[in-house]
């Protein structure tokens, strides 16, 4: 059913009793096109945009537990194209525009606000990493402002500029960036590719991958086996876990990134706003939570749940720049496994095994991805070859050098 | 997060800074292949979903780069010994 | 007349000290000991807020931390809470609270006709609207929405209060002090254990307080009594009231808050708001008792309409008669004692529903207060009994919170009918009715046992005692999920306004999981977590989906138990005192002469030195480049990271590490170095001294400092533990300063002691020694300079480095010694054609910056391979070069891009970037480093430096990055 103010008063006349599912619970087929491992954003959006831009049908997506129950539902929600290096910005700048539309694309409301994206700098020379972030940004036509420390605090006085120990300065705006709602994002590509024929299916764990002769053949699960002319890996935390099972081994560590959600509140912050002398970013839900995070854990995890240092040290940079909210309360903290590439960006290539794709490496970052990840990674599994906003993302640029290392921090994981 | 130090006894996570997989022998440079073993040397990971076996230091304690038996996991922790067999020697 | 549902006599309040308090503007009166919600009550107000989403009336449905319903706004201005529990609110004198969600007043709310909306408002309706046209969500829909939710007003300021951080240890630690708690608590003390009891109350007892239960035959206060006496005497028993433990982390790490002065109006003088502890302990033991469950039936949100253990609660423990006539409405035996407790103290009774004798309850009828509600018998008769109170009792929830913060799910039994602990982490043990063992006797019992088992695998020697005895209770409960027949709103999630239709609509539209209900709905996910609603959500998907409660499964709850005060986690770590501050060992004497610092990581450095009061920056680092250029200038470099090496392999390891050859290095000289990481990337750079054969002073980069020095253990312990070296930060045990330009030797030489010889034939470019200055003062002198000037760097012990400042600037006085900071300083770099931040920024290799000459061929280094991989070899990788403006007056910006003239921008465009920028006083023109695509080749062309960000577009002509003195006479003249 399409959904509408219009479906939706008819139904509250009827009592909601017409809704239908918005995905199937479909029995595997024995073979299928394409098998996408992993239900989460990525994988949901890949398998809607090969419905939709390649016109394929013959696709499963296979999900261990519930969709959207990885990193898709437990990030902090951030979308945002303001990246510095050539290999990412097409590629992210591409995802915004996707978001931009996706509502209608969809027929879901994702609730993608644009409502700006405010990174604070507290030096000259941060000052001038980000304006060097913000006209590489405009060389390929993406929005950014650097604004002056009066700008900032007419647009959110409420941060500390009077005593802080690193004074904010001022900030890179990216108004076009913003917030979307998690969990309608995994719901909403479900619901477009299940009902162009995809079928997804839940609880279905990917065993082992089986490789004859350098290619594909399928993959054993928990319910049976089930032939694929091509695989594609998009399982974010458990990507080294899967891609095992064929033999590969990958330039890619998993840590956990704890998020927090604080009690609801009136509106108080109108953006997202990141501490430059620090990790953390917040943000404020429409339900009214502080929707907040800061670093990794910093250590190698597939457990989804962190430690004390952690949450104190984001709740320190909390009240760095913004005390204000010192007696508003935590209401939840919780973990989320990120798989974190050797320079921080992502991976979305073909690999050695003929019909085995690779989707991976999104770090913190694999949210405002969703889309673009999707849709370039649909674009390689369809075509057999790379998109263009998508042609750095290599599997082999740390062979080759062509390392897109946004904060020049070398190939340690937990400090990108 | 409690972490044994062979020196200094157990102690609060936040001592401690984490690298990374512990055991990866640096490559022999003069070989014929050296820049493709210093690539997976410094890329390629096992990253082990359950024990594994990781470097830390002993940040603000003894400055000890200690190896920790951990279960990524559960984060339970088995064994902490110094990276160093020097250390190690010293220790018996 | 005040407090007019204060009963006469009892309760464990104190009525000789009457409170004033205030709520929503009205005054009231109450006693110590009340909460807000008592105090309230015991005044005969009901209504105490309004809902999130349909804005409908709510009362007080609870006696504790899981209220879903009375949530108000304490205190006012910069101490404003929104959001705070009414349940949980110690009432003290001058407290004032206001409603929240409502407008124009509590009374009168214009959004509750959201309430005749609600066909509308279903689970996830916003997912299926508001999408046309796009650009009116952010304008339009979400403004309206965000207006509409979020509770409470955020405070208005900064807070005043401050908060502590403290770790605690012990070998047992007890949460929860009712019965099994203070049992477990008596059984580790009496065994010798250092124990730590918390609760989340100000006093302890737990249900004891509010049930009249019998415990050796005597009331059971009277044992709370005497073992409180006990537990407080006991000198290894710490006993932290007004404190939750929060959650569970990895290896017996205990979250927990103390709140130290919310019982106050303000806190203390030098006391914090509240404190945070990370507890450490061998064992733990959760006693942390159960929480009722509510009952899904029509309009049950209606204020008066609350849980019977919450009836008993403001009866017995606070004196205050929640209503004059009630309904009591039960599955077990619990509503029993609900119906004698009211009865004893004078509240009429008119209907026992009995849920277990097939009476109903259908639905409740009123608006801003319970009036009546509507019962259907076993016969099918239906009736309706008007009443101001509704007492629920369904049953119970362990608080098995804690038991899932390592990620173990709850199980679900079927003979209690409740969730117990799964799989418990390691070194906890559950007690009493948290393990689902409800009756006072297991309590007592569980507490025992469990207090002694803990002790003895802490190693300590149990003692034996008896268990106090109990008066036997009989277990009989029949749930009831809802009662799906009734009219009206069904609410499961109080707070979040999800309805048994929610969840129906949720498993039809397909989110049959439970957490794709819980998020579908947002079940459980208000500020209470659903701690009075989960089970029944559960219960009503497994019924709309034919599966078992069991099948179905739970969500797993999250830290922290409660809501915790963020600045509580933050302690002192907040404004200023976010991170610690290192100050130089000039910064008295340079604040002295009116300094202006700035950050530089934790430093605070000098960035110039105003003249005259008002002198800008740029007039300021003018003078003071020329000054030292022409004259001589001080800077203090003590940030530099010093770390010095020694042992017989400390040639070797020096070689290994740079790219450079340190073997060769004579004594008595310095020489330049850089390192990278392994990766290929350049780490870090600076000079490096050989003050012996076997001893070698490196330094590294301000920022470099900490991960140098971890990088060079590294190396050490993990690769070459076999070299025979040891080194040691000593940044801060040296204070150093640079003597730049042609008068630096002259002002030298009047401080250095008479024996010494640092004539440019004896001391020359790049020599280093031992001196003593001073009479007899022993320092380090370095000829290093990174201005381009004649230059030295002279390190004295810390201890000296005021002093010497101070005379330096002295005899300096008659050769124009001047101090210049970080402005000046930069400025001179750039000049230099020195790399700093802006260039070493972790992308560049040394190729990039032109220092390829530093690589030795001759051996291995740290990162050599892998600087040489193919597309780091790629001719067009932008490199080093220097850029000057071409009119001379425009400002340069860093930052900025290159492209060529009459090229568009475009990424493929993108030449590379302005690394550093200044205005050369030397040169007399703005000038830069960058990076370069073909910069090389380029040399002599002219590019346009564009920035986008600051809207400039400036012609640079591309030179050489060394600006000044490009064949280094003057730094060795």
């Amino acid at each position: 059913m399409k959904y509408s103010v219009f479906s939706l008063i008819h139904q509250a006349i009827r009592g909601q009793k017409d809704w239908t599912p918005a995905w199937r619970d479909p029995e595997p087929k024995d073979e299928y096109d394409i098998i996408l491992i992993g239900g989460g954003g990525h994988g949901l959006a890949t398998a809607y945009y090969l419905a939709k831009e390649h016109g394929l049908k013959n696709i499963a997506v296979l999900e261990k537990g519930y969709i959207g129950g990885g990193s898709v539902g437990r990030n902090t929600t951030i979308v945002r194209s303001n990246y510095q290096e050539p290999g990412n910005i097409p590629f992210y700048e591409l995802s915004l525009k996707l978001w931009e539309g996706l509502e209608q694309d969809l027929n879901y409301n994702v609730m993608m606000s644009q409502r700006g994206v405010l990174n604070l700098y507290h030096s000259d020379g941060q000052r001038d990493e980000y304006a060097r972030r913000g006209n590489a940004m405009a060389m390929h036509g993406v929005d950014g402002e650097l604004l002056n420390r009066d700008q900032v605090r007419e647009m959110v006085p409420f941060l500390d500029f009077e005593n802080g120990r690193f004074p904010i300065q001022g900030g890179l705006l990216q108004r076009r960036g913003g917030t979307a709602r998690h969990d309608a994002v995994a719901w909403g590509f479900a619901r477009g590719a299940d009902s162009r024929g995809v079928d997804i299916l839940q609880n279905t764990e990917a065993k082992q991958i089986r490789v004859e002769n350098g290619k594909v053949v399928g993959v054993e699960t928990n319910r049976g086996f089930i032939k694929a002319k091509k695989i594609g890996i998009v399982a974010a935390g458990n990507t080294t876990r899967v891609a095992e099972t064929a033999g590969l081994r990958l330039p890619i560590e998993s840590y956990v990134l704890q998020a927090f959600v604080s009690e609801a509140i009136k509106p108080l912050i109108p953006c997202v706003i990141t501490f430059g002398a620090g990790h953390f970013y917040i943000s404020q839900s429409d339900k009214g939570g502080l929707v907040f995070g800061a670093s990794l854990d910093y250590y190698t995890s597939y457990a989804a749940r962190g430690n004390l240092p952690a949450v104190e040290d984001t709740i320190e940079e909390a009240m760095a720049i913004m005390p204000g909210i010192s007696r508003v309360r935590l209401l939840r903290h919780w973990g989320g496994i990120m798989d974190m590439s050797m320079d921080g960006s992502p991976i979305i290539d073909k690999t050695t095994i003929e019909g085995l794709y690779l989707n991976c490496g999104w770090c913190y970052g694999g949210f405002k991805a969703t889309p673009g990840s999707g849709f370039c990674f649909a674009h390689l599994l369809a075509k057999d070859e790379l998109h263009p906003a998508a042609k750095a993302l290599r599997l082999n640029r740390f062979e080759t050098g062509h390392v897109i290392d946004e904060a020049g921090t070398g190939a340690q994981p937990n400090l990108h | 997060m409690r972490i044994p130090c062979p020196f200094c006894g157990e102690r609060d996570l936040q001592e401690y800074s984490f690298l990374g997989e512990a055991g990866l022998k640096r490559p022999d440079p003069e070989a014929s292949d050296a820049q493709k073993q210093f690539h997976d040397y410094v890329h390629i990971r096992k990253n082990t979903a359950g024990t594994t076996s990781e470097l830390w230091l002993h940040t603000y304690g003894c400055r000890s780069w200690i190896v920790v038996q951990r279960n990524t996991l559960t984060h339970e922790i088995f064994s902490s010994e110094f990276a160093s067999d020097t250390l190690k020697e010293l220790t018996k | 007349m005040s407090q007019i549902n204060r009963l006469a006599e009892g309760g464990l309040i104190n009525r000789s000290k009457r409170l004033k308090f205030s709520f929503d503007g009205k005054e009231f009166e109450g006693f110590e000991g009340d909460t807000l919600a008592s105090a309230l009550i015991a005044n005969g107000v009901s209504l105490f807020g309004r809902s999130f989403k349909y804005h409908r009336p709510r009362g007080v449905l609870t006696a504790g931390s899981e209220e879903p319903n009375a949530l108000v706004e304490l205190r006012s201005g910069n101490r404003l809470e929104p959001n705070t529990r009414a349940t949980t609110i110690e009432l003290f004198d001058g407290l004032a609270a206001n409603s929240q969600n409502r407008w124009p007043s509590l009374d009168i709310d214009v959004l509750s006709i959201n309430s005749l909306m609600a066909p509308l408002l279903t689970a996830g309706f916003y997912y299926k609207t508001f999408m046309w046209p796009a650009s009116f969500w952010e304008k339009i829909y979400e403004p309206a929405i965000r207006r509409a939710a979020g509770l409470g007003k955020p405070p208005e300021g900064f807070d005043p209060d401050h908060y502590e951080k403290s770790f605690a240890h012990c070998d047992v630690l007890v949460i929860g002090a009712g019965p099994a708690g203070i049992s477990a608590a008596l059984a580790a003390g009496r065994a010798g254990a250092q124990v730590i009891l918390c609760d989340e109350g100000p006093r302890l007892g737990g249900r004891l307080l509010s049930d009249k239960e019998y415990i050796n035959d005597k009331p059971a206060l009277d044992w709370v009594r005497d073992s409180t006496l006990e537990l407080e005497n006991l000198a290894n028993i710490r006993i932290l009231r007004r404190t939750t433990v929060f959650g569970i982390y990895d290896h017996g790490v205990y979250g927990a808050i103390e709140r130290v002065s919310d019982h106050m109006a303000i806190p203390r003088e030098f006391s914090p708001r509240q404190r945070s502890y990370r507890i450490i302990t061998k064992r733990a033991i959760l006693c942390s008792g159960a929480i009722e469950r509510t009952m899904v039936f029509g309009d049950n949100d209606r204020p008066g309409i609350m849980l019977g253990s919450a009836v008993r609660t403001y009866v017995n423990q606070y004196a205050a008669i929640p209503g004059k006539r009630g309904v009591v409405v039960t599955s077990s035996n619990d509503g029993l004692s609900t119906v004698e407790t009211l009865k004893k103290n004078g509240v009429q009774v008119d209907a026992i529903v009995d849920t277990r004798n097939g009476d109903m309850i259908q639905h409740a009828l009123g608006g801003k207060r319970v009036q009546a509600v509507q019962i259907i018998d076993k016969n099918g008769k239906t009736r309706e009994v008007e009443c101001d109170l509704v007492s629920i009792s369904n049953g119970w929830n362990p608080s098995l919170h804690l038991t899932c913060h390592l990620g173990s799910r709850p199980v679900w039994d079927e003979n209690k009918n409740a969730f117990l602990p799964g799989k418990l982490p390691s070194g906890l043990a559950v007690a009493g009715a948290a393990q689902g063992r409800f009756s006072l006797q297991e309590a007592l019992y569980d507490g025992i046992r469990t207090g002694n088992e803990a002790a003895e695998l802490a190693g300590f020697d149990p003692k034996q005692f008896e268990t106090p005895s109990a008066e036997p209770e009989i277990f009989d409960h029949r749930p009831i999920w809802r009662i799906k027949a009734s009219k009206g709103k069904r609410f499961v999630d109080f707070q979040h306004d999800v309805t048994d239709l929610d969840i129906e609509l949720a498993n039809r539209e397909g989110f049959k999981s439970v957490e794709h209900m819980k998020r579908y709905t947002t079940l459980g996910m208000a500020t209470d977590q659903g701690k009075t609603a989960n089970v029944a959500g559960l219960a009503i998907l497994g019924e709309v989906s034919n599966r078992t409660i069991s099948e179905v499964g739970t969500t797993i709850f999250r830290p922290p138990y409660t809501p915790v005060t963020l600045g509580a986690l933050a302690g002192h770590h907040k404004h200023h005192e976010f991170r610690p501050t290192r100050l130089t060992p000039s910064h008295k004497w340079a604040s002295e002469r009116g300094a202006v610092f700035v950050e530089t990581g934790l430093w605070m450095r000098a960035q110039y030195f105003p003249k005259y009061s008002g002198e800008n920056w740029l007039d300021a680092m003018i003078r003071e480049v020329k000054g030292t250029r022409e004259a001589a200038g001080v800077c203090d470099v003590s940030t530099l990271g010093k770390i010095d090496i020694q042992g017989e392999d400390a040639a070797v390891f020096l070689d290994r590490i740079y790219t450079g050859t340190f073997s060769t290095l004579p004594i008595g000289r310095v020489r330049y170095g850089l390192m990278l990481r392994e990766d290929g990337f350049v780490f870090d750079d600076g000079t490096t001294a050989r003050l012996g054969e076997k001893h070698f002073l490196m330094t590294t980069t301000t920022a470099g400092a900490a991960k140098v020095m971890a990088h060079l253990e590294f190396c050490h312990q993990v690769l070459w533990p076999e070299l025979n070296i040891a080194f040691t930060s000593v940044t801060e045990q040296w204070a150093q300063y640079s003597i730049a330009g042609p008068n630096a030797r002259a002002v030298l030489e009047t401080l250095i002691d008479p024996n010494i010889d640092i004539s440019n034939d004896s001391f020359s470019y790049m020599a280093c020694k031992s001196i003593t200055i001073c009479g007899n003062i022993p320092a380090r002198l370095f000829r290093i300079s990174f201005s381009g000037e004649l230059a030295y760097e002279i390190g004295v012990p810390n201890r000296y480095g005021d002093a010497l400042i101070r005379a330096l600037m002295d005899v300096g006085k008659k050769y124009g010694l001047i101090p210049y900071g970080l402005e000046a300083l930069t400025t001179m770099r750039i000049e230099k054609g020195h790399v700093a931040g802006g260039e070493l920024n972790g992308q560049t290799t040394p190729r990039d910056l032109g220092l390829n000459k530093m690589v030795s061929q001759k051996k291995d280094c740290i990162g050599k391979h892998l600087s040489e991989r193919p597309a780091l070899l790629e001719k067009n990788r932008p490199i080093l070069v220097g850029l000057k403006s071409i009119s001379g007056k425009s400002n340069l910006s860093a930052g900025a891009h290159f492209l060529d003239i009459g090229s568009n921008p475009s990424l493929d465009n993108d030449l590379g970037h302005m690394t550093s920028t200044t205005y050369s006083p030397t040169l007399n023109c703005w000038i830069g480093l960058g990076l370069l695509k073909n910069g090389r080749e380029r040399l002599g062309g002219t590019i346009r430096a564009v920035d986008f960000m600051r809207k400039t577009d400036v012609l640079v002509e591309i030179c050489d990055p060394i600006f000044v003195d490009i064949n280094g006479e003057r730094l060795r003249g």
